[in-house]
């Protein structure tokens, strides 16, 4: 939390009273009268792990991680359903959540009346995301755990791994929620999410593409996501984890001072 | 508490305020009147420090909005036009998670809700979420919400729009007890009754600027006759009764339905339509009001 404001003060982004956590606060408060869909937040990897990583897993049996060491299939798809799982939540609280926040509750409206600021706004939301995902990955990773699939103590800091998945697809997705004018405008994020969620290498190796093609799923977010977590979890750590780690501070970072500006924009006339 | 020198705000070609000066001293009850569209709200937003002048000087409780602005809207109430209450919290939670986002500390906020809950008279709603309340709590909600930072200033945009007779009664007593307290008041209204109960001095708005500034009282005495005769005649067009009349009144203003006739007499008037041999429908006398003053400034009725 202090680390997502002290860095957005060292941007050049819109003004804000470093007051973000009180936010925070407030949807928390908000949550408590809508729990539901915490259960649904937990629920959705776990239905994948089990049903494609267990279930057709026993079909398949055992995949060739990327360096020719064989692995069960549910330990290969667990990581990429935790990487899915950071995406989707922090895009749903960030865009649909938002999207109502903005255009129907006109809560910013009010928000924006006190000391806080765009900065505060658009740190105070993403923050929220985060630690929403956070308790998701959390349980994931125990369940994952539990079902014999993590194969190293790196796993750890797949937690981490999965809360820059979250920044980076949030503040990205906070902007892109500032342009949108209809709920059908939603339909241009699930056209971006699935077939991402399908291709970046997360049920199978990104060796199965032709070679003139992986660049195509390299450049996209989540390929930077899944490899992040499928190499901690599977104990598979190198220097090639900086890579996509950069990858995905670059575009968290980025999409911040996007979502700042833009809301200050917005409101701010 | 608040100069404005050339205060100006454009959007694209528009000018939704043009230059306008105003100052207001601590303590008064302060108002902009004007139609729809008058540049009233623009002006409210920036002197909430929400909304960038786009031209012109603007000093808020000494403080400049383009520097200062959290420091300002930290000691500014703010109760805006449409209640943007937090739908997704409870009555109490509203004014608790407003006070945070001032920075107050919990406990402190939690016996500054209770004590705003009493003033808006909400206190047996407090754990009922938002949306079933009725216009007029929700409102009182609003205000008593935008007072949780124990404000110097209240901006309130159109504080009864859209509210009964009985609801806007109770809220101007709220108001009252504010400004017997201390809180200065600056508010928008087009309702003249409205700016003739609160307002210790206002200025008329018109298409963004200013077109007449002073009290009450002194904008009826220097703009308008001491009473209005009102005549309504059986035509679709009151204009040829209008030219028998107008060495009648001091002047006569012709609306789609009414003749308003401008003179120190109502009554003797009328008698003097009477003995011209002319039957209206209605008569009614009646004192001149700041509609009066603003129709006869702008040659429009405030609301429409």
């Amino acid at each position: 939390m202090s680390a997502v404001s002290a860095l957005a003060r060292a941007l050049p982004i819109p003004a804000g009273a470093g007051m973000a956590r009180t936010l925070v606060e407030r949807n928390a408060r908000a949550f408590r009268h809508g729990w539901v869909t915490l259960v649904s937040g937990f629920f959705e990897p776990v239905l994948y792990l089990f049903s494609l990583g267990v279930g057709l897993g026993a079909l398949i049996g055992d995949i060739d991680a990327g360096d020719g060491r064989m692995i069960d299939y549910a330990a290969f798809v667990a990581p990429a359903m935790m990487a899915a799982a950071a995406m989707n939540g922090a895009v749903f609280d960030s865009t649909f959540n938002l999207f109502f926040k903005l255009k129907y509750a006109r809560l910013y409206d009010s928000v924006l009346a006190t000391p806080l600021g765009p900065r505060d706004v658009a740190v105070g939301e993403i923050t929220w995301a985060l630690l929403r995902g956070l308790l998701y990955s959390t349980a994931f990773l125990a369940v994952a755990a539990a079902a014999g699939v993590v194969g190293s103590w790196w796993a750890l800091l797949a937690l981490p791994a999965a809360s820059l998945i979250g920044l980076a697809f949030a503040a990205v997705g906070m902007t892109v929620t500032t342009y949108m004018r209809s709920w059908q405008d939603f339909d241009y994020v699930q056209l971006a999410l699935l077939p991402m969620f399908l291709f970046s290498a997360t049920f199978y190796p990104l060796s199965t593409y032709d070679e003139s093609i992986r660049w195509v799923v390299q450049i996209t977010p989540l390929y930077h996501g899944v490899a992040t977590i499928r190499d901690l979890m599977l104990g598979d750590v190198g220097w090639g984890i900086l890579g996509h780690v950069l990858y995905l501070t670059v575009m968290g970072l980025v999409g911040l001072v996007l979502a700042a500006r833009r809301i200050e924009r917005l409101l701010l006339r | 508490m608040i100069s404005a020198h050339q205060l100006t705000k454009r959007f694209g070609d528009f000018t939704a305020v043009d230059a306008i000066d105003v100052e207001v001293r601590r303590g008064e009850a302060f108002g902009f009147l004007g139609p729809n569209g008058a540049g009233k709200s623009s002006t409210m937003r920036m002197i909430g420090c929400v909304s960038p002048p786009s031209g012109g000087a603007l000093r808020i409780l000494g403080m400049d909005p383009a520097t200062d602005g959290p420091a300002i809207r930290g000691r500014l109430g703010v109760v805006p036009q449409r209640d943007s209450l937090d739908e997704e919290l409870t009555v109490r939670e509203n004014i608790l998670v407003y006070g945070r986002y001032f920075g107050m500390p919990r406990r402190v906020v939690n016996e500054k809700a209770d004590e705003l809950l009493e003033f808006a008279q909400l206190t047996e709603r407090a754990n009922s979420v938002v949306e079933p309340l009725s216009g007029g709590m929700k409102r009182r909600l609003t205000i008593a919400r935008s007072l949780v930072n124990d404000p110097e200033l209240l901006l309130l945009d159109e504080p009864t729009t859209g509210l009964d007779p009985q609801a806007r009664h109770v809220l101007w007593d709220r108001l009252f007890r504010l400004k017997r307290s201390g809180v200065t008041l600056v508010l928008t209204t087009h309702y003249m009754d409205e700016a003739e109960q609160l307002c210790d001095r206002l200025v008329v708005m018109d298409g963004g600027r200013i077109v007449a500034e002073g009290s009450p009282r002194e904008l009826i005495a220097l703009h308008s006759t001491r009473e209005v005769l009102e005549l309504r005649f059986p035509a679709d067009d009151h204009a040829p009764y209008a030219a028998k009349l107008t060495d009648l009144a001091q002047r006569v203003e012709v609306l789609p339905d009414r003749l308003l006739l401008y003179t120190e007499d109502g009554d003797a008037t009328a008698a003097a339509v009477h003995d011209r041999g002319l039957a209206p429908l209605s008569v009614l006398a009646r004192r001149s009001t700041l509609e009066d003053v603003f129709l006869h400034l702008t040659g429009r009725t405030l609301v429409d």
